[in-house]
């Protein structure tokens, strides 16, 4: 029951390393933290081990 | 004088009570009246007992009868009272409780018993209105804490999740509102539209679930659609063995506020809920189901959720779905332990404000006003300035980061100067309690401090998401 069309996802780097990821879901642009209980990562996380989701590196 | 009631005789000199109901019971009587002064004083002692007569004092003594607890009726009585004690004892911790009409129950002491967060519809956070679309926004957080979701496979379906002031009981009250555009033709197997709230877990620890001693809840709600039906609403449990538990209600009268209460039994099995910052069950209010997405025979009772058609059983009609400018609204939420429905529970809006910011937290120009100003921090290098937000309350996970992205919306302050951008690119971390913001669209000088703001367009803001 949890679903959300997220229509890209790349990672945010700083200083080098990856803090978060940025979605566009529904049409809205997020920086999602990578923390499990994160209603929005887990599901960036369930997508992407289905295979229905690429995260792109940081620029 | 004539001793006509219990409460008419001298407790103390019994020489005083020689006249029972205008018989004579003095010395020298007449033996007749022996027979006719008992079957006086059982008349009256038959009016005591059925509550036509009343006495001035129930006095309950102690073994000895060296003293009493007594119970007696104020000095002056407006209008007579019948109270009707509840069947057996309640809960431990429970309260004696009215229903305004005499009929006493246990519930759970007042305050803070309300499971729901937000169930008067006041807070929305987010704006008062969110145009939902089969093929655009699916999900979504209108009114805080309350959750749409348009599900499976629709061809047509849009419409609006509205805050709207619309309230059974006050004038000036909320309520949400779903209203249809677009009618959804027919409904595909797999389809379906909820609304729900996500309780968290470890506030749900007091339900027992999972023990023998689960205890039983009783919602409460208020709702008026413009379509009649039968209706589903439920609750599921994801922790250990997934859970679900529908019941029906029946909308009777089209465009008429009408309250429903209905009492759900605890959960015994199913390994109860954990106790941690996740779901704990959802109480979900079903608008619309497909044929696989009813049958499943959760109805009335807890079972282990097996598949989709356990998700919306009960769900008898999708019209409010599939005619135009169909609505439905709903307020007054209440969820509370035990198997009578209390009175709502009013909180300020500050209280239910709190309650909502652990889960979302939107700072706004709309709000505010304009020259808001985020966060504060420094310049790491010339293009790059990291700024810190405190969040009001502790959030209950890690958030999701979401900013505006009018052009413009944002302006960053520096020595002598200022750089206007579109949004917030990324964020460089955030907690639970803080956010961390980065942006590169800026031009200062490294070790120099530096603010983000509003850039005075009016429709700049930053929300913060842990929902569930």
């Amino acid at each position: 029951m949890n679903e959300m069309n997220i229509t890209s996802a790349q990672y945010n780097s700083l200083d080098g390393e990856n803090v978060s990821i940025q979605v566009v879901i529904d049409g809205v642009s997020l920086s999602v933290p990578m923390n499990p209980a994160n209603r929005h990562y887990a599901e960036i996380m369930r997508q992407v081990e289905a295979g229905e989701l690429t995260i792109a590196d940081a620029d | 004088m004539a001793k006509d009631k219990l409460t008419d005789y001298d407790s103390t000199t019994p020489s005083n009570n020689t006249d029972i109901g205008g018989i004579s019971v003095a010395e020298g009587m007449l033996p007749s009246a022996v027979n006719n002064s008992i079957r006086e004083l059982t008349k009256q002692l038959g009016a005591f007992a059925d509550g036509t007569d009343g006495i001035d004092v129930l006095s309950l003594a102690d073994d000895d009868a060296s003293h009493a607890i007594k119970l007696q009726a104020p000095a002056s009585v407006t209008a007579t009272t019948t109270f009707t004690l509840p069947d057996g004892d309640g809960a431990s911790g429970q309260a004696m409780i009215t229903d305004g009409a005499g009929t006493l129950s246990w519930a759970a002491p007042y305050g803070n018993r309300n499971l729901i967060i937000n169930g008067a519809m006041q807070v929305a956070q987010r704006g008062t209105s969110t145009s939902m679309a089969h093929d655009g926004t699916t999900n979504s957080y209108g009114i805080d804490r309350f959750k749409m979701s348009i599900s499976g496979t629709h061809g047509e379906l849009d419409g609006t999740y509205a805050q709207v002031s619309d309230h059974p009981l006050s004038a000036n009250g909320t309520s949400l509102k779903w209203t249809t555009g677009t009618a959804e033709t027919s409904y595909d197997a797999n389809s379906y539209v909820y609304f729900t709230q996500k309780i968290e877990a470890q506030n749900l620890q007091h339900l027992n679930y999972g023990n023998s001693n689960a205890q039983s809840v009783t919602l409460s709600f208020y709702v008026k659609s413009s379509v009649t039906g039968t209706f589903a609403v439920g609750f599921y449990k994801e922790d250990t063995t997934t859970r679900i538990f529908n019941q029906t209600y029946t909308i009777n009268s089209a465009n008429t506020w009408e309250k429903k209460t209905i009492t759900f039994a605890g959960d015994t099995a199913g390994g109860g809920i954990v106790n941690d910052n996740g779901a704990g069950l959802w109480t979900s209010w079903h608008l619309a189901a497909g044929s696989g997405a009813v049958g499943g025979g959760s109805v009335g009772a807890w079972k282990s959720y097996n598949d989709l058609t356990d998700w919306a059983d009960g769900q008898a009609t999708n019209a409010v779905m599939t005619t135009a400018s169909a609505t439905w609204q709903i307020t007054n939420v209440q969820l509370e332990v035990g198997e009578t429905a209390t009175p709502f529970e009013h909180r300020s809006y500050g209280d239910e404000l709190r309650r909502c910011q652990r889960y979302y937290y939107r700072i706004s120009e709309s709000v505010v006003g304009a020259g808001l100003m985020y966060g504060i921090g420094s310049y790491y290098a010339t293009n790059d300035l990291r700024v810190l937000v405190n969040l009001p309350t502790q959030m209950r996970t890690t958030p999701t980061v979401e900013s505006s992205s009018t052009t413009n919306d944002f302006r960053s302050l520096r020595a002598g100067g200022s750089d206007y951008f579109t949004s917030i690119l990324s964020a460089g971390g955030t907690f639970v309690n803080q956010a961390h913001l980065y942006t590169s669209n800026v031009s200062g000088t490294a070790g120099y401090s530096g603010v983000i703001g509003t850039g005075g367009t009016g429709t700049s803001f930053m929300g913060f998401d842990a929902e569930l």
